[in-house]
């Protein structure tokens, strides 16, 4: 479960004096269900998940993830979290079997459980390269030991910003596969995306964002309604033209 | 504080840079292969480039002399030198390096000498170059032998002692023991190498775990695990410290080693000369003198990954970190300098004072009160270093800084 309540950030910056990246921003996501966060690019979409993953600290407002709360408790926050992100890159001289094992004892696994762990995973996700080095795979390749990463520990909270980001569409239908996957398991899952076709096939709950404020929410078909239009893209553009 | 997760971190970051190719050369190849280069590489280089001037003849001008044939005569049967005919423009055939010296006899040079006159022998060279120096040598060499055979034959014609030319003799012997003759020579650069290549060896995985990371996009993956930051900064900082020391120990195991091969070959080189040089460090002196490295490579490697976190990109770092170089390298300098001895003060200042108690350690010589002030201030240096380094890696604007 995520409860964000209030979630605020601001950026001083010599030049641009400050800036709300996130402006009292809150939502609500169960387990077994996807929410996704739709905004443009620089809406706070990052920003926002980065403050769940407990990367950043809230300007105000706090968050509870998996039960934990994200000021008083990101260590906890992060044992039940699985991060995905495009700026999650591999260590490129690391197996990636070796990174995977890496994030396994980090998140207090060890010994003959980890291995297992790391097989089922690999196995799950059809990861037959695992001695390989990371910098000697192909994007798609690097994309499954990410998710291998984030699935080590086996997070009941799942959070993507932008995963299909850059990737041909092989990857990205495998990334969108395996979200509805985690979703079935009976985890919580948050994404973010500027991809429409993308939120519109995913999300139980759609989140819009823009510069910094959460717009609207709700399931698509809500949406529907309150906008009057059939299309994600033009309930997104009705949400923040209005 | 959980070990087991700083220890996760370390090994991964050991694994990770002893894969990196920039890291292994600083923190492996150069500490050993600097040593035998600078002392053996360039040992031979002087020893063949020397022997090489030393084997010419050089080729003299003897200006003037038409009226003083003896010592003209003398000039040319000296097989060490070999004379040209004389030219105006002996000055610039000097610079030119087209002869190596000239030398001007007054005139009626032989019949003053008779004469009991003082007449004035000039010579002419390039100075600094090496080639005219052997040349205005060997005619300086001449001149003093054929003084004293003058004096000489001037005291036998009036039936005079030859003592007279030599009343007393002077003799110079050293007692300061080998290793303190030893560590005058070398004690200043023995510390200076370590050190320098204390931090070189430092310098890149600092970088890579750092600036690095965040070019690769992995500081954010890191950052995402349950590891807290306090861990993962002391992984880090171990790996930073253990290539700082290794390089350190590589470099006093190189050079004890080279000193060891190379003491034959450098006894013929000049200051070095004489058979009773001994070329060598104590096994004791380097361990001392490790052990006094230990908390500079401690400050080095935190404040190197403190700056090198700051910077957003690998080249960004870099450009960081050379200024720092130089600022560190500079102290270790002034104390090879001479003149530049330990005291209260001195002991104050970081780097300088690790290089002077070092260069005394060489030396064989132990001031325990220096040696506990040093040890202590540059712990207490370290652990500041350290602090600010773990301060910075709280810092989201410094980690996510855009």
């Amino acid at each position: 479960m995520i409860e964000a309540e209030n979630l605020s950030k601001y950026f001083r910056g010599p030049r641009r004096g400050v800036v709300r990246a996130v402006d009292g921003v809150s939502f609500r996501c169960e387990p077994g269900q996807v929410y996704g966060l739709l905004g443009a690019n620089g809406a706070g979409k990052t920003t926002t998940l980065r403050m769940l993953a407990t990367l950043l600290q809230p300007t105000t407002g706090t968050a509870r993830v998996a039960g934990h709360d994200i000021r008083r408790d990101s260590q906890s926050v992060r044992s039940n979290i699985g991060f995905l992100s495009a700026a999650t890159a591999l260590y490129g001289r690391l197996t990636a079997r070796e990174m995977t094992e890496y994030f396994g004892r980090l998140h207090g696994l060890g010994g003959p459980a980890l291995r297992r762990r790391v097989d089922d995973v690999f196995k799950r996700l059809e990861i037959d390269f695992g001695e390989r080095r990371c910098e000697a795979l192909s994007t798609g390749m690097k994309q499954k030991v990410s998710i291998a990463r984030t699935l080590v520990h086996d997070p009941p909270v799942m959070i993507f910003d932008e995963p299909t980001l850059g990737l041909d569409v092989m990857t990205a239908r495998a990334i969108v596969a395996f979200i509805r996957e985690c979703r079935t398991h009976g985890k919580t899952v948050l994404f973010s995306t500027h991809v429409m076709s993308e939120a519109e096939k995913l999300c139980d709950t759609i989140g819009i964002i823009h510069q910094g404020r959460l717009l609207a929410e709700g399931p698509l078909a809500a949406l529907r309604v309150r906008y009057q239009q059939r299309g994600l893209e033009e309930i997104f553009v009705s949400a923040v033209e209005s | 504080m959980s070990l087991r997760n700083i220890g996760v971190v370390y090994r991964k970051e050991l694994i990770d840079s002893l894969r990196d190719r920039r890291t292994v050369v600083s923190m492996i190849a150069v500490p050993i292969l600097l040593m035998p280069l600078l002392t053996v590489g360039l040992g031979v280089l002087s020893v063949v480039l020397w022997g090489r001037a030393m084997q010419e003849i050089p080729e003299v001008m003897v200006l003037g002399g038409q009226d003083s044939p003896r010592v003209v005569a003398a000039l040319q049967a000296l097989g060490e030198i070999r004379v040209v005919p004389a030219q105006p423009d002996y000055a610039a055939q000097i610079s030119d390096k087209q002869i190596r010296a000239a030398v001007e006899i007054p005139r009626d040079f032989d019949a003053a000498l008779e004469r009991g006159e003082i007449p004035t022998v000039r010579i002419y060279m390039y100075a600094g170059e090496l080639r005219s120096g052997f040349g205005a040598g060997r005619l300086q060499t001449f001149f003093r032998g054929f003084r004293e055979r003058t004096v000489r034959e001037r005291l036998a014609a009036r039936q005079l002692p030859q003592s007279l030319l030599e009343p007393f003799r002077v003799e110079e012997q050293n007692v300061a023991p080998p290793e303190k003759v030893s560590g005058t020579v070398l004690g200043g650069l023995i510390p200076y190498f370590v050190i320098v290549l204390c931090l070189t060896g430092a310098m890149y995985p600092a970088i890579d775990l750092t600036a690095g990371e965040k070019e690769r996009g992995t500081m954010e993956t890191i950052l995402c695990s349950p590891v807290s930051r306090v861990h993962l900064v002391l992984g880090k900082f171990l790996m930073v410290l253990t290539a700082s020391l290794f390089s350190a120990a590589l470099s006093m195991i190189s050079m004890g080693m080279t000193f060891q091969a190379g003491q034959g070959l450098l006894q013929t080189i000049e200051p070095f000369g004489g058979a009773a040089f001994p070329l060598q460090i104590s096994v004791r002196a380097m361990a001392a003198v490790f052990l006094m490295v230990v908390p500079l490579a401690v400050l080095f490697s935190a404040a190197l990954l403190a700056i090198a976190l700051f910077a957003k990109s690998y080249k960004e770092a870099q450009s960081y970190l050379s200024p720092l170089t130089i600022t560190i390298v500079l102290p270790a300098i002034v104390s090879v300098l001479p003149g530049v001895e330990l005291n209260a003060v001195l002991s104050l200042i970081p780097v300088l004072n690790t290089s002077l108690v070092s260069k005394e350690i060489v030396a064989g010589t132990y001031h325990w009160d220096y040696i506990v002030l040093i040890f202590a201030s540059s712990c207490a240096y370290a652990s500041a270093a350290l602090a600010v380094a773990i301060w910075l890696f709280q810092r989201e604007e410094v980690l996510f800084r855009a």
